[in-house]
């Protein structure tokens, strides 16, 4: 049923729920990168108990899938008496902040695995040599280690980021209605499967590939050693 | 009924239809992954290889995958490769709907799905390896392949881990897709329990629990793989 | 003239074959798909079969129309693009039959009507409204069928009502009730239920039986249904098997066998069995 109307109307509509998946994803990952970064910072840091708390995070937000993870901080917390009186709650009892905030706390343990990894990519000479130099740590840390790392991470942080677009589609678990389930509750009410799910698909396909593009552009500014020579 | 007659192995107990469920998510997952990593290899090298044609070939197939939805991924691996299976009967007289076999089609779907995000794991690794050791390598005249085999392999694996342990994290959460072919994983298997009894929260966290235990059998496995991967490397930074 | 007569007869004879011939594929096996996780239409038992409302109901007609049924669990996502590649025949799951739908797919006569009701918690003011134990029917009565909207709409002013997506009732609130109240659309009734009980919505519609089977349960007595059943206008003339729109004969098939089923109380027997109460439309 590809009448040009049908999908026309569906385009629109689909467009028109654009807003609710990018805010919750552009909110989801601004958050989740400082709690992300807090977390790595946490398990380098030295201190057992610090760092296995650390670990347990990484390994529940990451462990369990989000869909699990919106329905606990949704219907979950509200399920207690004790969450419905406190100062929290006119906060949770709103879809949009549950879902933002289950978000950003699963796309932050991902988050920080990636920085993790790319702490560890850091050249070891290269830190010794600053060391030997004298630099202190908090210069070592801005001049060497930081670009160097934040270079390495983004092609999994990329990865990361359009990974979390497609996982916004879930948070019509709580009501909210995003491009795909706005494509979704069409196919529901016309029984007309690909029309919907097509256009839905070209659209998050047009937002990660802007994505993608952006990160490969900030990947080739920040490693101009890399480029061959002109000679 | 409490949550332990609930989730129990007894009569109309869910313990079994969960753990069955928990199993088909393992085995979907690995195969998955293993497929995304031919996959997502063959694209990182052609990426890197700096040919102009396979490059575009793998960024596109990257791009693809990467960027539409996993369902409609899944659609069309399985429903398009059964209608081409069953179109291909009918030439041959038999009648009505052949299916692909509905673990190879979930499987494959979530593998090419994994491959387009492997190959960018792939790629940054590669780009981590010290540029010095290559060239020591091709000054030392080491061919290709035994360059590939000492040098390049094992230290992209080294850097690759903790992003193929996120990406493993994701292919097991993606193997939930598999039910549109009719099988059933852990999530189904949780979302039919919690609609038989009316429990949501219980079989939303038994399942999760489950995951959970998924997840950590195989964090014990790439921690193992990567304190292997990295021995003797110094790692000043963290 | 004797001859004439035979060759008129033979004629005849030979164009009913060939019209038989030419309608419809002999339906031996008749592949019915089902999620399993529509209770009470149908759901999935720990062992793994799936039985309710609806696999009774169409073994009953299957065996009426002698054919033999093959029941296959599907989850909804696959339902409709596997009903159009042929990987079944027949859908099963609760679908409410309405026009849009009617474009896509066909669907048999209802099976099943289930009157929609309304719950809210029993210190809400919603409580007292007008009209509990009586029927609305807003295509056979137009003029109560208006009254009680308005009633409704004037209750309902500036709170909350969860509804399920894609059901009727969803129709009904985003077509009569969004510009007065807050519709809040959920996936499934559990979760809506939930909101219920942790004060995020203030009202619930809903199939009867499900607001029933809701408010039987021990967490629910601080809460009641209110307002009369609601039936007919947008909530549609019920649910019914669907199936490909090329498959006319097997639709006027079952149609036969469900009007069959009903007329003899079948329907209503397994209505009882499952719902608790008389579904049959």
């Amino acid at each position: 049923m590809m009448s040009f109307a049908f999908l026309w109307t569906t385009f629109l509509r689909l467009m028109a729920a654009l807003q609710v998946t990018l805010s919750v994803w552009a909110l989801s990952v601004f958050v989740g990168a400082f709690i992300g970064a807090g977390v790595t910072w946490m398990r380098i840091s030295g201190v057992k108990p610090i760092e296995w708390a650390a670990r347990a995070y990484v390994f529940v937000f990451r462990g369990a899938p989000l869909l699990v993870q919106l329905f606990v901080v949704y219907y979950g917390l509200s399920s207690f008496p004790l969450v419905r009186g406190s100062v929290f709650w006119p906060f949770l009892r709103d879809a949009f902040n549950c879902a933002t905030l289950s978000c950003a706390l699963c796309t932050a343990a991902y988050q920080s695995e990636i920085f993790r990894g790319a702490l560890s990519g850091v050249p070891p000479g290269q830190v010794e040599a600053a060391r030997a130099c004298g630099m202190s740590s908090f210069l070592l840390f801005r001049r060497v280690i930081l670009p160097i790392a934040l270079r390495q991470a983004l092609p999994a942080y990329s990865t990361e980021v359009i990974s979390m677009v497609k996982a916004t589609a879930l948070v019509s678990l709580v009501t909210l209605w995003d491009v795909m389930s706005v494509a979704l509750k069409i196919r529901n009410d016309t029984l007309v499967t690909y029309t919907p799910l097509l256009v839905a698909g070209a659209i998050y396909f047009v937002l990660n590939y802007v994505i993608a593009r952006i990160f490969l552009l900030i990947e080739y500014w920040l490693s101009p050693h890399l480029r061959a020579r002109a000679t | 009924m409490n949550w332990l007659t609930a989730l129990g192995f007894g009569e109309h107990s869910w313990g079994p239809a969960l753990c069955e469920g928990a199993v088909m998510t393992l085995f979907v997952s690995g195969a998955g992954l293993a497929i995304g990593a031919a996959l997502g290899s063959l694209v990182a090298w052609a990426k890197l290889s700096g040919a102009r044609v396979a490059g575009a070939i793998g960024e596109g197939y990257a791009a693809l995958f990467r960027g539409l939805p996993e369902l409609l991924v899944v659609y069309f691996v399985y429903f398009g490769s059964s209608a081409l299976l069953t179109a291909t009967a009918h030439l041959l007289g038999v009648e009505g709907f052949v299916g692909v076999p509905a673990f190879a089609a979930g499987a494959l779907a979530v593998g090419v799905i994994s491959g387009s995000y492997q190959a960018e794991v792939f790629r940054g690794a590669f780009l981590a390896v010290a540029k010095g050791e290559i060239e020591a390598a091709r000054a030392v005249g080491m061919g290709r392949w035994l360059m590939f085999r000492r040098i390049i392999a094992p230290q992209v694996l080294r850097y690759a881990i903790p992003g193929l342990g996120n990406l493993w994290q994701v292919a097991l959460k993606d193997s939930s897709l598999i039910s549109v072919t009719g099988l059933t994983e852990l999530m189904r298997a949780s979302q039919l329990a919690s609609n038989a009894t009316h429990k949501p929260f219980t079989y939303y966290v038994a399942g999760g629990a489950l995951y959970l235990v998924l997840t950590a059998f195989s964090d014990r496995v790439f921690d193992f793989a990567e304190k292997r991967a990295t021995r003797g490397m110094r790692r000043e930074a963290t | 003239m004797a001859s004439g007569n035979v060759l008129r007869a033979a004629l005849a004879c030979s164009l009913l074959v060939l019209a038989g011939a030419a309608s419809a594929k002999d339906w031996k096996t008749v592949v019915i798909g089902m999620e399993g996780g529509y209770d009470p239409y149908n759901l999935t038992d720990p062992s793994g079969k799936i039985v309710g409302f609806e696999p009774d109901l169409a073994n009953d007609v299957c065996a009426r129309i002698k054919v033999e049924c093959k029941i296959i669990a599907q989850d909804w996502d696959g339902m409709i693009p596997g009903l159009q590649a042929g990987k079944f025949d027949v859908i099963m799951d609760g679908m409410s039959i309405t026009d849009e739908r009617k474009q896509t797919i066909d669907f048999t006569v209802p099976y099943a009507n289930v009157p929609a009701a309304l719950a809210s918690a029993k210190a809400s003011p919603l409580a007292k409204l007008a009209g509990a134990g009586t029927l609305v029917n807003f295509e056979k009565d137009k003029a109560t069928g208006d009254a009680a909207l308005k009633a409704l709409r004037d209750a309902l002013k500036g709170k909350t009502i969860g509804v399920q997506v894609s059901t009727t009732h969803a129709t009904f609130a985003t077509n009569h009730l969004k510009d007065v109240a807050t519709v809040k659309e959920y996936k499934t009734t559990d979760e809506r239920d939930l909101d219920l009980k942790s004060g995020r919505i203030d009202a619930v519609l809903d199939d009867e039986t499900e607001v029933m089977a809701m408010l039987a349960k021990d967490d629910a007595k601080d809460f009641t249904t209110f307002g009369p059943l609601l039936t007919g206008g947008d909530f549609g003339i019920g649910v019914g098997m669907g199936l490909r729109k090329s498959d006319a004969d097997l639709t006027a098939k079952f149609d036969a066998a469900i009007k069959a089923a009903i007329a003899d109380g079948s329907v209503k027997k397994y209505s009882l069995k499952w719902f608790k109460i008389d579904t049959t439309p």
